[in-house]
């Protein structure tokens, strides 16, 4: 697939899939992009692994962070990569040996390796560059619009309240019709 | 399946306003309230930390704002917009993020005259130093910049000339400097024009006039355009380095297209204030719901009057981009081709006093110091709105002392020729 622009009901299924996302390079510094993702996607009811070899062994958000990939002792639905676009090529070649394999790659913004993509979708997997599933997430359940953000995405459907209840957070809502 | 792309008119009723979350309201709620509630204090801090997304305090982000943030984002093509309390809030809250005291910006000296009293007067009370250069020449532009220059600011359609600035012309020399170029888009608005697609960084609004459309509210706006690297050079502090207020967040990394946005508002409109009131917003979201048709509707009967006035034997000059002599004919065809905006001035053979005549015997059209109304309205800026400026100023800004501005409103276009012949005599 063309990787320059996706769909939004692409992003939004994937969105929809996952429950189980391993991030690779997740940061214990707070105002740092890779732990404000991880943070806002625990918010919205994701289990997020963090992956740094760096700091495995402690706790980011209360979550046990391992070394690598191939350490976390569960199945991994989703991979986000939080490293330069060369360094995906091996966080990719990894993810492909875990069994059983995740269904979904994800580049951060700033991050392409089209090679590695298209390894990963040679086996089946969606993949994803360049985005950040926080912002696709605000985009999709309307948190964007309140910062002001151009989602691309119009709707006569009502928002739908997060079902955590919380005040003040969107859900996704119902699955797209594919 | 591919999604579709929106076209103009369904973004402009649809973009940002989807169903009320909590209510099912299909029309964008007022939510006139100052405060917004906290889960817990976990989540208040988290949201002073800009670490979620949420309304804390209308000075800040309201929902009703944020709709017509998203909507005036996706008009002009940018990645995010902020809303203000007036164009002028909007201008002064741009310039707050990119300038330090001792920088310079450079300007067209065609420009709004409350723009050009901004820049002249207040400006230089922060040390923020404007060097004027002429939208006729787009080389004085570059000849203009110094290492000091953090931007260049130019309007699309200029006020009240009439004029259209050669925005790739500009953007070609921004883009080689290093600065961000920021348009004045009030008087075409993005139906007409989108200047970010020209390549301008920031968009500037003036809402009160054609976006909001109805002549009842004040209100502005930024865009971000999403297209500028604000870490390049260093030259922008407020946007690449660690900001103390918020416990050494970096701007451009943490908000990547949106950083310009996100710091207009979480810096300039949480420490300046000139927020817009939930009630404006609304005004201004149902307005702008038929911008598309009643933009096309202004330039039609713009044109016939310009063409009207154009025949009248006791009329000198007028200057309309849309008139086929026009000097900036071949601009208008290549950034404004479905029309040369509603806003022009004409010059009376009796110069001085028969524009005074013409002003003192209409009566369909409102003699007033606004455009961009459903209504035509109509102004002598050299005793208005651009009374504050020397001579050689209002020449400069096409405003001299024959000048007669109208901005031609929705009504009838055979009532408003009347008018005008009826006050011409």
């Amino acid at each position: 697939m063309n990787h320059d622009t996706y769909e939004a009901s692409y992003i939004l299924g994937i969105l929809h899939d996952v429950k189980t996302i391993a991030m690779v390079g997740a940061s214990s510094n707070e105002v740092r992009p890779s732990f404000l993702v991880m943070k806002y996607l625990m918010s919205k009811g994701y289990e997020v692994l963090p992956v740094n070899p760096g700091l495995a062994g402690q706790t980011l958000l209360g979550q046990p962070v391992f070394a690598s990939l191939k350490d976390v002792p569960k199945p991994i639905d989703m991979v986000d990569i939080f490293r330069n676009s060369e360094a995906a090529a091996a966080i990719v070649d990894e993810a492909l040996t875990l069994n059983p394999k995740p269904s979904v790659i994800w580049m951060q913004i700033t991050v392409r390796n089209d090679a590695a993509a298209a390894l990963a979708e040679a086996q089946g997997l969606r993949v994803v560059m360049n985005l950040c599933p926080k912002i696709e997430y605000g985009k999709a359940s309307g948190e964007w619009a309140w910062v002001g953000g151009n989602s691309g995405i119009i709707s006569s459907r009502k928002q739908h309240s997060h079902e955590s209840g919380r005040v003040q957070s969107l859900g996704l809502g119902v699955k797209p019709f594919r | 399946m591919t999604d579709r792309v929106p076209g103009f008119d369904t973004l402009a009723i649809h973009a940002g306003a989807a169903p009320d979350p909590t209510t099912g309201a299909r029309i964008t709620p007022i939510y006139q309230t100052t405060a917004f509630v906290f889960d817990d204090v976990k989540h208040a801090s988290d949201l002073f930390a800009l670490k979620a997304f949420g309304n804390i305090y209308t000075r800040i982000m309201n929902p009703t704002q944020g709709v017509l943030e998203a909507k005036v984002a996706a008009l002009e093509g940018g990645t995010a917009a902020l809303a203000a309390a007036s164009g002028h809030a909007a201008q002064m809250l741009v310039f707050h993020a990119l300038m330090q005291p001792g920088d310079e910006f450079v300007a067209a000296r065609q420009l709004y005259g409350g723009s050009i009293n901004q820049f002249n007067h207040s400006f230089k009370s922060f040390g923020w130093h404007v060097v004027w250069a002429d939208a006729e020449d787009v080389n004085s532009f570059e000849k203009a910049l110094s290492p000091k220059t953090k931007a260049i600011f130019i309007e699309s359609i200029a006020n009240p000339g009439g004029r259209i600035t050669d925005i790739a012309a500009v953007a070609k020399i921004a883009k080689a400097a290093g600065v961000p170029l920021i348009v004045d888009n009030t008087l075409a608005t993005p139906y007409l024009c989108k200047p970010i697609e020209h390549g301008a960084n920031i968009v500037v609004h003036s809402l009160t006039k054609f976006m909001g459309g109805h002549g009842n509210s004040m209100g502005g706006a930024i865009v971000d355009g999403g297209n500028f690297d604000w870490s390049k050079s260093g030259n922008y502090p407020l946007l690449s380095e660690p900001n103390e207020s918020y416990h050494g967040m970096k701007f451009h990394e943490t908000f990547g297209g949106i950083a310009f946005a996100i710091a207009c508002r979480v810096l300039g409109l949480r420490d300046l204030g000139p927020s817009i009131s939930p009630q404006n917003a609304f005004y201004i979201l149902t307005g702008m719901e038929t911008l598309g048709l009643r933009m096309q509707r202004h330039c039609d009967n713009a044109q016939k009057v310009a063409e009207w006035l154009s025949q009248n034997p006791k009329v000198a000059w007028v200057n309309y981009a849309g008139l086929p002599n026009n000097d900036h004919h071949a601009l208008q065809k290549k950034y404004s081709p479905r029309g040369a905006g509603a806003v022009f001035t004409f010059g009376l053979k009796g110069g001085y006093e028969a524009g005074v005549k013409v002003v003192s015997g209409v009566k369909l059209f409102s003699h007033l110091a606004n455009v961009g109304d459903t209504r035509s309205l109509i102004i002598h800026p050299a005793s208005t709105t651009h009374s504050q400026l020397t001579p050689d100023q209002l020449k400069k800004a096409g405003a001299g002392p024959d000048v007669v501005r109208l901005s031609v409103g929705i009504e009838d276009v055979e009532d408003l020729i009347a008018d005008l012949d009826q006050a011409i005599g």
